[in-house]
C-alpha cells in the first residue's frame, strides 16, 4: 500500500477506509447469506400445523394414547394412582436430570410428553399394552436402551434429558390443545 | 515406443488443430501416456483407478435413476418399487447403484489401507492424502443421504438418528437439527433437500478427485518400496504398462461386482428397508450400512467423560476418528515409508486392520448383548475405540522414534529386477544398463 499520508500514530487514512469498507462488506455479506440459510428452516406452512386438539374423555385410567403433533408422537398417559405415587415419591437425587413430577404435569392424572427419545430420536416403546416399559414402569427406548419412568424422566441409558413436556393448555376438563 | 512420442496426431491434422488451441490431447498424453510410474507397482495400486471407475458408474446410474424417482414422502417408496418393476432395466440400474455404493467403500478402504501400509501419506504427499480424506467424508455424506431416498423404515430412522447427532452440540444443537430437517422431524422438506444434495455431492467428489490426481502427478506415485525413483531405469510409461495392468484388475473387479448385482443383489441390504417409513414406529434394530459400522461402534462406545456427557462424547469420538486421518502425516514420525522396511509397524498395521474389523462387528450388534468372547459388546467396542486412538495418537509418534528400520535398497530397479533378486545384491550398474537397452 502507498500510505505516505501517515497520521500522528502511524495509521493512514487509507487504513481507515480499508477497515471500514471491510467491516461494511462483512455485514453486507452476512445480510445476503442469511436468507439462503434461513430458507432451510421450517417454512410457514410447516409452522402453521403446529397445534393439535385432543379429546381426553375416551382415555381410561391406565391407558396410554399417542397423538401426532408437528410430525412427532406425543404420549398421553392417564396415570393410575400408583403411577402417580411412584413418580412423586422418587428422590431427586436418583435422577440424572432432576425435575419433580409436579413440574411436569398440570393435573397429576394426565402426563403429556413428547415421545421422542432425547438420545437420538427413536420412539420409545411402552404405549401399547404388553410392550416393554422398562424397570421403572414408564417407557423403554429400544435403540440404545434408555429407560424412562412414569413421569417420562430419564432413569438409565445414554439419553441425557427427560422426555420434554410440550406446551399445552386444558381448554376444558377433557380437552387439551398442544402447541 | 509410441507412448514416448511427444506430439499427438499428424502435423496439420484435426487433433493438432485442436491441441494447439486447447491442449487436451497433449495433456492426456503427458499425464496418462508418458507419466513415468514406478516400475514395481503391485495390484494394490489398482484401487485408485477402480475407485474412478465406480465413481463414473455411480454418476451414470444415479442420473438415470433420478429421471424416474420422486422425492416426496407420499410417493418416494412407490416410485422406487416402480423402478424395480415397471421401468425398463430399472432393476439393473438400482442394483448397480446400490451395490456400487458398497463396492465404492470397499475399494476406497483398500485404497486407503494401501496408503497406510506403504506410507503414501508422507512427505511430499500430505495434501494428496488429505484430499483423499475429504473425498472419504464427501462419500460418507453422499451415501448417507442416498440411503434415505427409498424412504423405507431404515431410511427414515437412520436419517433421524444421524441428524440427531448434531443435537449433542451445546446451545445451538437443537436449532441446527431443526434447520437440517426444515421441520420438527425428518419429513418431506428433509427428503427433498437430501435428494438435492445427494445429486450434487458426487460432482463435488469429481472436483476433489481432479485435485487429488493433480497433487499425485506433481511428485508421482509412491510404490511398494516407498523410495523415490532415481531415474528412467526405475520407471515405466503409464501407457501401456499400467493401463494394461489397471484394465486387467478392472476385469477381475467387474466379475465380482456383476456377481453380486446379478446373483445376490440384496446381500448387502437389510430386509427392514422393504417396509415403508413410519414416523411413529421405531424398528427394533437400526443398523447403518456395513461401511459405517466401525464408526457407529465408536459412537456408541464412549461413556460420560468428565463434564462431557456420553452423547456429545460419542459424537466427538466418531468425527474424531476420521479427523485424526488429516493429522496422520504429522503423527507418524518415521521417515521410512513402506512397511517392508518397518518390521514393527508392519505388525501394528495388521492389528489396526483387525481392530477395524472388530469395531465393525461390534457396530452390527446390540451394545448390551453378550459377545461370544464372554463380555458385553459395549466393552469390546470400548477396547476397540481406545486402541484405534492409541494407534494414531500415541503409537505412531513413538514408534518412529524407537523402531529400527531395515536398510533401504539403493534404487527401485536394483531391488526388483530378477538379476538382482537371484543374486541377492548384484551391483546396481548392471541393472541400469539392461534398462537402457529395454527402453
Ligand atoms: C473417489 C475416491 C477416490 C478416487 C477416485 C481416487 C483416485 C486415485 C487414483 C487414480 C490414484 C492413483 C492410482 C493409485 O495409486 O492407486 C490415487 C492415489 C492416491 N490416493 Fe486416491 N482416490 C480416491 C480416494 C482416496 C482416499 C479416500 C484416500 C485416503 C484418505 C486416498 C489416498 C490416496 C493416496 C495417498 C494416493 C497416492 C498413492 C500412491 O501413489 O501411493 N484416495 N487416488
Ligand atoms: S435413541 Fe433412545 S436410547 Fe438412543
Amino acid at each position: 500500500m502507498t500510505d505516505q499520508a501517515h497520521g500522528e500514530h502511524g495509521e493512514s487514512r487509507r487504513d481507515f477506509l480499508m477497515l471500514t469498507a471491510a467491516a461494511f462488506s462483512a455485514v453486507g455479506v452476512g445480510y445476503t447469506v442469511w436468507p439462503f440459510i434461513s430458507s432451510m428452516n421450517p417454512s410457514q406452512d410447516v409452522l402453521a400445523l403446529s397445534s393439535t386438539e385432543v379429546d381426553l374423555s375416551a382415555i381410561e385410567v391406565g391407558q396410554r394414547v399417542t397423538v401426532k403433533w408437528r410430525g412427532s408422537p406425543v404420549f398421553i398417559d392417564h396415570r393410575t394412582p400408583e403411577q402417580i405415587a411412584d413418580a412423586e415419591a422418587t428422590a431427586l437425587d436418583d435422577l440424572p436430570d432432576p425435575e419433580p413430577d409436579s413440574a411436569r404435569v398440570q393435573k397429576p392424572e394426565w402426563l403429556v410428553v413428547v415421545g421422542v427419545c432425547t438420545h437420538l430420536g427413536c420412539i420409545p416403546v411402552g404405549q401399547k399394552p404388553g410392550e416393554v416399559t422398562g424397570e421403572f414402569g414408564g417407557w423403554f427406548c429400544p435403540c440404545h436402551g434408555s429407560v424412562y419412568d412414569t413421569s417420562g424422566r430419564i432413569r438409565s441409558g445414554p439419553a441425557p434429558t427427560n422426555l420434554p413436556v410440550p406446551e399445552y393448555t386444558f381448554l376444558d376438563d377433557t380437552t387439551i390443545r398442544i402447541g | 515406443m509410441s507412448a514416448g512420442s511427444p506430439a499427438a496426431g499428424k502435423p496439420g491434422g484435426f487433433v493438432n488443430w485442436v491441441d494447439s488451441r486447447l491442449p487436451v490431447f497433449s495433456y492426456l498424453q503427458k499425464e496418462y501416456g508418458e507419466y513415468p510410474a514406478p516400475r514395481n507397482f503391485n495390484y494394490w495400486w489398482n484401487f485408485g483407478a477402480l475407485a474412478m471407475f465406480i465413481l463414473v458408474t455411480m454418476i451414470a446410474t444415479g442420473l438415470l435413476l433420478a429421471m424416474q424417482y420422486t422425492a416426496n414422502t407420499e410417493m418416494a417408496f412407490d416410485s422406487v418399487q416402480r423402478i424395480m418393476r415397471d421401468v425398463n432395466f430399472g432393476w439393473l440400474l438400482r442394483f448397480l447403484h446400490m451395490n456400487g455404493a458398497s463396492f465404492f467403500f470397499l475399494v476406497i478402504y483398500i485404497h486407503m489401507g494401501r496408503g497406510l501400509y506403504y506410507g503414501s501419506y508422507k512427505a511430499p504427499r500430505e495434501l494428496l492424502w488429505m484430499l483423499g480424506v475429504v473425498i472419504l467424508l464427501l462419500m460418507m455424506a453422499t451415501a448417507f443421504m442416498g440411503y434415505v431416498l427409498p424412504w423405507g423404515q431404515l431410511s427414515f430412522w437412520g436419517a433421524t438418528v444421524i441428524t440427531n447427532l448434531f443435537s449433542a452440540i451445546p446451545l445451538v444443537g437443537d436449532g441446527i437439527v431443526t434447520w437440517l430437517w426444515g421441520g420438527f422431524t425428518v419429513d418431506n422438506p428433509t427428503l427433498n433437500r437430501f435428494f438435492t444434495l445427494h445429486f450434487l455431492l458426487p460432482f463435488l467428489i469429481v472436483g476433489v478427485v481432479v485435485l487429488h490426481v493433480i497433487a499425485l502427478h506433481v511428485h508421482g506415485s509412491n510404490n511398494p518400496l516407498g523410495i523415490d525413483p532415481k531415474g528412467p531405469q526405475d520407471t515405466v510409461p503409464f501407457h501401456p504398462y499400467y493401463t494394461m495392468k489397471d484394465s486387467f484388475g478392472l476385469c477381475v473387479f467387474l466379475l465380482v461386482y456383476a456377481g453380486f448385482v446379478f446373483f445376490a443383489p440384496n446381500w448387502f441390504g437389510e430386509p427392514e428397508n422393504f417396509v415403508p417409513a413410519d414416523p411413529l414406529v421405531t424398528p427394533l434394530e437400526i443398523l447403518p450400512e456395513w461401511y459405517f459400522l466401525p464408526f457407529f461402534a465408536i459412537l456408541r462406545s464412549v461413556p460420560d467423560i468428565l463434564f462431557i456427557d456420553a452423547k456429545l462424547a460419542g459424537v466427538l469420538a466418531m468425527f474424531g476418528s476420521i479427523f485424526v486421518l488429516f493429522l496422520l502425516p504429522w503423527l507418524d514420525t518415521s521417515k521410512v515409508r513402506s512397511c517392508r522396511f518397518r518390521p514393527t509397524y508392519k505388525w501394528f498395521f495388521w492389528i489396526l486392520v483387525l481392530d477395524m474389523i472388530l469395531l465393525g462387528y461390534v457396530g452390527g450388534n446390540q451394545p448390551d448383548d453378550l459377545s461370544p468372547l464372554g463380555v458385553r459388546f459395549i466393552v469390546l467396542g470400548q477396547i476397540g475405540t481406545l486402541y484405534y486412538f492409541f494407534h494414531f495418537l500415541i503409537l505412531l509418534p513413538l514408534l518412529g522414534k524407537i523402531e529400527r528400520p531395515r536398510p533401504l535398497p539403493a534404487s527401485i530397479s536394483e531391488a526388483v529386477l530378477p538379476a538382482n533378486r537371484a543374486g541377492g545384491g548384484a551391483p546396481a550398474g548392471a541393472t541400469a544398463q539392461r534398462m537402457e537397452k529395454a527402453r
